[in-house]
């Protein structure tokens, strides 16, 4: 069953209105940074909040009016929130034996669910006794095991460490994808859980929905400067021409036009951090790139194994971001307010339209 | 193992908290050394203190029970519930806290007694006398110690939060489910306090107790009353049966409350 959803509240300053539609037995993932409404959202799809205006339809079930217990949906958060007072498998049977299931059953289905998730052998522990992803693991089984119409995911992986997240990350993408007519909404911060799990992607800023659509287009070719920082892509908006952008002020961004991109309509021209090279302000800069621009260093951020440079100053080249190796950065002398110049090879430089 | 290092505690502090246990025992080692030791054993088994005794354990029991069945439903609503004015009546509920003991009992007398409003509808209607009966104890001994457990509880409700109920309810659980698997088997540890409290304070209810239902032996004389009659008789008996009043308190206090602090850090299974 398809899920249809348009919702409308206010948070003291904050308003959201969004209106979206997800197939069934498919996976949304909703993205935007702290503050944009996504568990706002979440909390009206679950029944937690009370929307000011909401038409919610669940295979044409309308669920807005029904309080959470009665609407079949399952939800997740960062913090398992299993029941300290009972056992593993006491809490994955929690939702069968609310739903009316009698408790051997109900245990039985648990068991399953527990094996499901390889999380079997805890079924005796108590919660307190459960490391972090244990804990989540056990909870992804207890949402699931009330076989839930609509799952919701609220950055399940947020609060757990770096090893323990991938695990979850994995699990949640075999659970997901197994067939069903369930609609799964995931909201989530990374782009590596809405690449890892979701087919289609709905990006949020201040209360509206900014990009949607599959997952790889959005996150892959951005058409605003939000989605491209979420996607950790570089994008300069301009219009398209032959060889590949001209910005506002007049300069080239030289880059390869996508098929679809005609010249002279609106266009952005999208580029990975690690495409960019930066060289001292007074090296003769040579070789072939031809996107060569003069900036000034903003910030330098550790980002997995490299630095993450982040530009200042006015202009298109303001807030582009390049990646070094640190003995680049300590080799360079590079520190915020450094003069430096940034080359980009056109052939990495991808142009699409500005509007899909 | 390793212990916590005790030298963390200010040494400041240990000079005042010296001074309060003393305030709490003094006391009570000085009525000990006032007594007639000698008399002591048959005063303390005499049918009056006896009768005064179990005359104590009933009701203090009974209205604990009635604090619990009352008191639970209440701290939940001032809790959770977000009713306009909310704030006021949880000021009202600690009215018996501040309201001296013999006020509440007149209070009730006038409420419950031949000219009150209640107390005339009974009577009419039922043919039911409350006040001088030893359900008038009861619900003297209520109407003071209420107030504890819906304190202790509202306390634990409002710290613990609504998280494990909100999720509860996604997983399907109706309401009354919810209340029943979830936030009351939670609430066992300050249940588990707040009935200790209770307990003792309608065990040592005095003032109420003497106003709304007399002092009529082996049906109102509860142990502090016991206590008042023979302090204007027989100042040995009087003594002999404060002792007892404390000794039933300690136990009660010893026995009951570390368990129920312990059983913050270990939750029992609900079954």
């Amino acid at each position: 069953m398809s899920l249809h959803a348009e919702i409308e509240l206010s948070r003291g300053a904050f308003e959201l209105d969004v209106a979206f539609d997800v197939p069934a037995g498919s996976v949304l993932a909703i993205l935007g940074p702290n503050g944009s409404g996504k568990s706002s959202l979440l909390g009206c799809l679950s029944g937690l909040l009370r929307p000011r205006r909401a038409a919610i339809m669940l295979g044409g079930r309308g669920l807005d009016g029904l309080p959470a217990h009665a609407r079949a949906i399952g939800l997740l958060s960062q913090d398992p929130l299993l029941f300290p007072h009972l056992s593993v498998l006491e809490n994955v049977a929690f939702s069968p034996r609310s739903k009316g299931t009698g408790r051997a059953r109900a245990r039985e289905v648990a068991r399953h669910w527990l094996e499901q998730v390889d999380a079997a052998e805890f079924a005796d522990r108590k919660p307190a006794q459960l490391s972090g992803g244990q804990a989540q693991r056990v909870a992804v089984a207890r949402a699931l095991a009330g076989d839930p119409e609509l799952l919701l995911l609220d950055e399940p992986l947020a609060a757990l460490d770096i090893d323990a997240a991938p695990a979850i990350r994995g699990l949640l993408r075999r659970v997901l994808a197994v067939a069903t007519s369930r609609v799964t909404i995931l909201v989530t911060h990374d782009p590596l859980d809405a690449l890892a799990l979701a087919d289609h992607v709905l990006v949020m800023a201040g209360g509206q929905v900014v990009e949607r659509g599959p997952t790889r287009v959005v996150l892959g070719a951005p058409r605003t400067a939000f989605t491209a920082r979420i996607a950790g892509l570089n994008l300069i908006a301009g219009t398209a021409t032959a060889d590949g952008l001209r910005t506002a002020d007049g300069s080239l961004v030289a880059g390869m036009l996508a098929p679809d991109t005609d010249v002279g309509e609106d266009a952005v021209a999208v580029f990975a951090p690690s495409a960019v090279s930066v060289y001292p302000e007074d090296d003769g800069h040579p070789g072939s790139p031809r996107n060569t621009v003069k900036t000034v260093v903003g910030t330098l951020e550790p980002h997995g194994p490299v630095i993450r440079l982040r530009t200042a100053g006015e202009g298109w080249p303001a807030g582009l971001s390049a990646d070094l190796t640190p003995a680049a950065v300590a080799e360079l002398a590079l520190e915020p307010g450094t003069p430096v110049w940034l080359s980009i090879k056109a052939t990495t430089v991808m142009v699409h339209p500005a509007t899909p | 193992m390793a212990r916590p290092d005790r030298r963390q505690i200010p040494g400041i502090l240990w000079l005042p908290a010296g001074l309060a246990l003393a305030l709490v025992v003094l006391p009570v080692i000085g009525l000990v050394t006032r007594t007639d030791l000698s008399r002591l054993p048959g005063l303390i088994v005499s049918d009056s203190a006896l009768e005064s005794l179990r005359l104590s354990l009933e009701t203090a029991a009974m209205s604990t029970v009635l604090c619990v069945f009352l008191g639970v439903p209440l701290a939940i609503v001032l809790a959770r519930a977000a009713l306009p004015g909310i704030r006021f009546v949880r000021a009202v509920v600690l009215l018996p806290l501040v309201l001296p003991p013999v006020v509440g009992g007149l209070a009730l007398l006038y409420l419950l007694g031949r000219k009150g409003f209640l107390g005339y509808l009974l009577n009419v209607t039922a043919g039911i006398e409350v006040p001088f009966t030893t359900g008038a104890v009861v619900i003297a001994q209520t109407f003071v110690a209420m107030p504890f457990l819906v304190v202790s509880l509202e306390g634990a409700l409002r710290g613990g939060g609504d998280a494990y109920e909100r999720i509860a309810s996604t997983l399907g659980a109706r309401p009354w489910t919810v209340f029943r698997r979830v936030t009351l088997p939670l609430l066992l540890p300050a249940l588990g306090s707040g009935v200790v409290l209770s307990f003792a304070r309608a065990l040592g209810e005095f003032g109420a107790t003497i106003t709304f239902a007399g002092s009529l032996e082996g049906v109102t004389r509860t142990l502090p009353l016991e206590v008042y009659t023979q302090s204007e008789i027989d100042m040995d008996s009087a003594v002999a049966v404060s002792l007892l009043l404390i000794v039933v308190a300690i136990l009660v206090i010893v026995v009951a409350r570390p368990r129920a602090l312990d059983a913050i850090g270990d939750m029992e299974r609900v079954r």
